[in-house]
C-alpha cells in the first residue's frame, strides 16, 4: 500500500511537470504577443522591440521556461503583464470559486442520480426507468449556457429566490455564498448527473445479474439491503472512472457558466488570459489546474483501491 | 446446533418436523416456464415429491433438463418477472407457494438455504467472506456483532479453513476454488437449516477437491440432521451419497427410486444412458464413454412423445407420439416414465427401430387411421411389430389404460 502511493505520487509530479512545459509551449505556439494589448495606440516596431526586451520575451524559448520555473519554485507565479495583479492572487481569489462550483455540482449530482439508479434498475425497461433514462438523455442534450439563462429568468428574476449574478466569499457570509453558488452549480450539474445515472444503471443491471446476488438474496436479505450493500459497490467502477474525468474537465471548464453568472473563477481568468497572450498567467493557471487533475486523478485511483479490494493488491 | 435462537420478530413459527412425522419437503405439481421473445419456456413440467427431514435426495440430469430451475423455483429465488410458477411446495408444515416475500425472506438463509454452483462468481467480490458470513447470522439469529463475529471464525473452522481468525478478513479472490466453496457451505449453514440445496456444488472444482467438498456436506449433514437436495449432472456425485435419486430430463421427472433400486434396478433407458457416460476407473486405458447422442429438446416445442424418444436407441414409434405417464415399477417408492422399460438392463422395447432418426422421420403427419387400425392389431405392445413392418405401434388404447 505505500509503495503503491509513493510510486503514484512520483507520477504526479512527473505529469504535472509536463504539462507545465506543454502548457508554456502552447500558449507560446499561438500567434501574436502580449505587446498588441500592452502597447495599444502606441504599437510601433521600436517600441514592441523594447517592451520585449524589458518582459524577457527576446530570448530564447528554453531560457524563457527556465526563468519561469525556476521562479515557481521560489513561490513566485509573476504577475499579469496588462493590470500586474499578481498570479498568485488570481488564483487565491479565483480558484475557491470552481472548487465551490464543482463540490456544490457533484453533490447534487451524485445525490440524484445513485437514488434514481438504485431505484430503476431492480425493475428495468418499466415506466419510471424510462421516464428517467429519456429525461436524462435530454438534459445530456442541454449545454449549460442554454439552462443557466433558463435557471436565472426561473428562479433569480421570476421568483426571485436566488441572486441572479455574484459572488459572496465563503468565508465572508456563508449563507449569502451558497445563494450565490446554487443557480450556477445547478446549470453546470444537469450534463453529470445524465452520465452518472446512466452509467450506474447500466452497471447495477449487470451487476442484479450476478450469481452473488442471487446468492444474497437466498440468505434473506431485503431489496434494499442487497441494493446498497450488495449491488452498489461492484457497479461502481465506470462511475468513478467517469466522474474523474467529469470532475477533471469541470476544473476551470466552467468559464461559460462564470461568464453568465458574473464569477471570476479561474476558468474565466484564463480565458481572457489567453486572448490577451497574458504568458505568466496562462501559465500560473494551467500548472495549477493541472496538479488539481493529477491529484483528482490520483483520489480516484485511490477510491478504485477501495471501492475494489482487488486493485491494489491483485 | 438445535438451541439456535432465531431472532425476535418472526412472524413465522416453524414446528419441529422430526416430531410431526410428514414430510419435510413436499413438492406438488411443479411447473415454472420463462416467457421469452421466442415462446414460453417449460423448463420444469409438472414435477411432484417428498423429502423426509435428515435426508439427501439427488436430482440427476443433463445441462437444460431443468434440474437447476427446479431447484430455485422449490426456494421461489427465481426473478418474479416473465416467469410463470404454478404447483404448490410445502416446507415444514408451510407453503412457501402461498408466501409473501416477506415471509419467504424469514424461510431463506434460516431454515432452507442454497449453495450455488460456481464459488468464483457467488461470492460478493468486494465484501470481506467473515463479513458474508456474519450478515446471515445478524439476520436470523439473536446474536450481537461480537458473538456472530466468533461464530463466523468457528463455521469456518467446521468447514475446514485452516486459520479461520484470520482468514474472515480475506476477500474471495485471496482464496482458491475449493476454499471458497467452503465459506459458500458455511453461508449456507450458518443459521442451522433444515434444508439444504445444492445445485452443482463441485461442477466448478477440481476433480481431487471434488470428493473433499461433498464428504464435508456430508459429515455436517449428518452432524446438524439436516435434510439435502444434491442437483447434479453426474450420476456418480450422488450414488453413494443421496438416499433417493431423481432424474429428470427435459423438465420432468423420468426415473425416481431410491439409490440402490435405481443402479440395480434401472427402468428408463436415460437413466442408463447417463450411468454409461460415468467414467469408471476398472474399465481399461482407452475405454471410449458412451455419450448419448444428439441434444436435449428445445423446451418451447417440447417433442409430442415421450421427451428421450429422439435420441432412444429402443424407440418405437408409440414412444414419439404418446407421453409415458409416470409409474411405479416392482416397488412403490420406484417410479418410471418409459413405454417400453428396461428389464435385468434389457429393453423389453421390440427389436430396436433401425437408425433412430428414421423412426422420426417416417412418421405419419398425424394419427390416421391406418396407423390407428394397426395399433390395434399389435395391442400388448411389445414384441409384435417386426422391425420394417411399415407402421409400428401407436399411441392407440394403451395410453388410456396406462395413464
Amino acid at each position: 500500500m505505500g509503495k503503491y502511493f509513493l510510486r503514484r505520487s512520483i507520477q504526479l509530479v512527473v505529469v504535472a511537470f509536463i504539462i507545465s512545459i506543454l502548457a508554456f509551449l502552447l500558449v507560446h505556439l499561438l500567434p501574436g504577443d502580449p505587446s498588441v494589448t500592452i502597447l495599444g495606440p502606441n504599437d510601433t516596431a521600436q517600441n514592441r522591440a523594447i517592451l520585449l526586451k524589458q518582459l524577457g520575451l527576446n530570448k530564447p524559448l528554453w531560457q524563457q521556461y527556465t526563468t519561469w520555473l525556476t521562479a515557481v519554485f521560489h513561490g513566485n507565479l509573476g504577475q499579469s503583464y496588462l493590470n500586474h495583479e499578481s498570479v498568485v492572487h488570481i488564483l487565491a481569489t479565483g480558484f475557491p470559486i470552481d472548487l465551490e462550483l464543482i463540490v456544490i455540482s457533484q453533490i447534487i449530482a451524485f445525490a440524484v442520480a445513485i437514488p434514481l439508479a438504485l431505484f430503476t434498475s431492480r425493475r428495468p425497461n418499466r415506466p419510471v426507468d424510462n421516464v428517467a433514462t429519456t429525461g436524462t438523455f435530454g438534459l445530456l442534450a442541454l449545454p449549460p449556457f442554454v439552462i443557466a439563462p433558463i435557471l436565472v429568468a426561473v428562479f433569480a428574476v421570476g421568483l426571485n429566490w436566488f441572486p441572479a449574478t455574484g459572488f459572496v466569499p465563503l468565508t465572508q457570509d456563508p449563507w449569502a455564498n451558497l445563494q450565490h453558488m446554487i443557480l450556477p452549480s445547478v446549470a453546470i450539474t444537469f450534463g453529470s448527473i445524465a452520465v452518472y445515472y446512466r452509467l450506474l444503471r447500466s452497471d447495477l443491471i449487470s451487476t442484479l445479474q450476478q450469481d452473488f446476488i442471487t446468492m444474497a438474496r437466498s440468505k434473506g436479505l431485503s431489496n434494499r439491503r442487497i441494493m446498497w450493500r450488495h449491488a452498489f459497490r461492484p457497479s461502481t467502477f465506470s462511475l468513478l472512472a467517469a466522474a474523474g474525468v467529469n470532475i477533471g474537465g469541470l476544473i476551470a471548464g466552467t468559464f461559460i457558466v462564470e461568464y453568465l453568472f458574473a464569477l471570476s473563477g479561474i476558468g474565466f481568468s484564463l480565458v481572457q488570459a489567453v486572448n490577451q497572450r497574458d504568458y505568466l498567467v496562462v501559465q500560473g493557471i494551467s500548472l495549477v489546474v493541472a496538479l488539481a487533475y493529477v491529484i483528482l486523478q490520483f483520489i480516484v485511483d485511490f477510491l478504485f483501491t477501495v471501492v475494489d479490494p482487488r486493485v491494489s493488491r491483485g | 446446533m438445535s438451541a439456535v435462537r432465531r431472532t425476535r420478530g418472526r412472524t413465522l413459527e416453524f414446528k419441529d418436523v422430526h416430531d410431526g412425522g410428514g414430510p419435510l419437503l413436499a413438492v406438488e405439481d411443479l411447473h415454472t416456464a420463462f416467457r421469452t421473445t421466442r415462446g414460453t419456456v417449460r423448463a420444469v413440467d409438472g414435477v411432484s415429491f417428498e423429502l423426509q427431514a435428515g435426508t439427501t435426495l439427488g436430482i440427476v440430469g443433463e445441462s437444460g433438463s431443468g434440474k437447476t430451475v427446479l431447484s430455485r423455483s422449490i426456494m421461489g429465488l427465481l426473478p418474479p418477472h416473465d416467469v410463470l410458477r404454478s404447483g404448490t411446495v410445502h416446507f415444514a408444515g408451510h407453503e412457501l407457494t402461498a408466501m409473501k416475500p416477506s415471509e419467504l425472506r424469514q424461510v431463506w438463509g434460516a431454515e432452507l438455504s442454497m449453495i450455488f454452483q460456481d464459488p468464483m462468481t457467488a461470492l460478493n467480490p468486494v465484501k470481506r467472506i467473515g463479513k458474508q458470513i456474519t450478515e446471515s447470522l445478524l439476520l436470523h439469529l439473536d446474536m450481537d456483532k461480537k458473538e456472530a463475529a466468533s461464530t463466523a471464525v468457528e463455521l469456518l473452522r467446521s468447514v475446514g479453513i485452516p486459520s479461520p481468525e484470520e482468514r474472515v478478513r480475506w476477500y474471495p479472490f485471496q482464496l482458491s476454488g475449493g476454499m471458497r466453496q467452503r465459506v459458500m457451505i458455511a453461508i449456507a449453514l450458518a443459521c442451522a437449516p433444515r434444508l439444504v440445496l445444492a445445485d452443482e456444488p463441485t461442477t466448478g472444482l477440481d476433480v481431487t477437491v471434488q470428493a473433499q467438498i461433498l464428504d464435508l456436506l456430508g459429515d455436517l449433514q449428518r452432524e446438524r440432521h439436516m435434510a439435502v437436495i444434491l442437483v447434479t449432472h453426474d450420476l456418480g456425485v450422488v450414488a453413494s451419497r443421496a438416499d433417493e435419486i431423481i432424474v429428470m430430463y427435459a423438465g420432468r421427472i423420468v426415473e425416481r427410486a431410491p439409490a440402490d433400486t435405481l443402479f440395480h434396478d434401472t427402468h428408463m433407458p436415460y437413466t442408463k444412458a447417463l450411468m454409461e457416460s460415468i467414467p469408471r476407473l476398472a474399465d481399461p486405458a482407452g475405454t471410449r464413454l458412451t455419450a448419448i447422442p444428439g441434444r436435449p429438446p428445445d423446451l418451447i416445442h417440447p417433442p409430442k412423445g415421450c421427451r428421450f424418444a429422439p435420441r432412444c436407441p429402443y424407440a418405437q414409434t408409440k414412444c414419439l407420439e404418446a407421453e409415458p405417464p409416470l409409474r411405479t415399477a416392482g416397488s412403490p417408492d420406484h417410479l418410471f416414465a418409459c413405454w417400453f422399460p428396461l428389464v435385468n438392463g434389457v429393453s423389453t422395447a421390440p427389436a430396436p427401430v433401425a437408425g433412430n432418426g428414421a423412426a422420426a422421420t417416417t412418421l405419419p403427419d398425424g394419427p390416421g387411421d391406418t396407423a390407428t387400425a394397426t395399433a390395434q392389431a399389435a395391442s400388448g405392445g411389445t414384441d409384435a411389430a417386426a422391425p420394417g413392418s411399415g407402421d409400428g405401434p401407436t399411441a392407440g388404447g394403451e395410453t388410456e389404460a396406462e395413464a
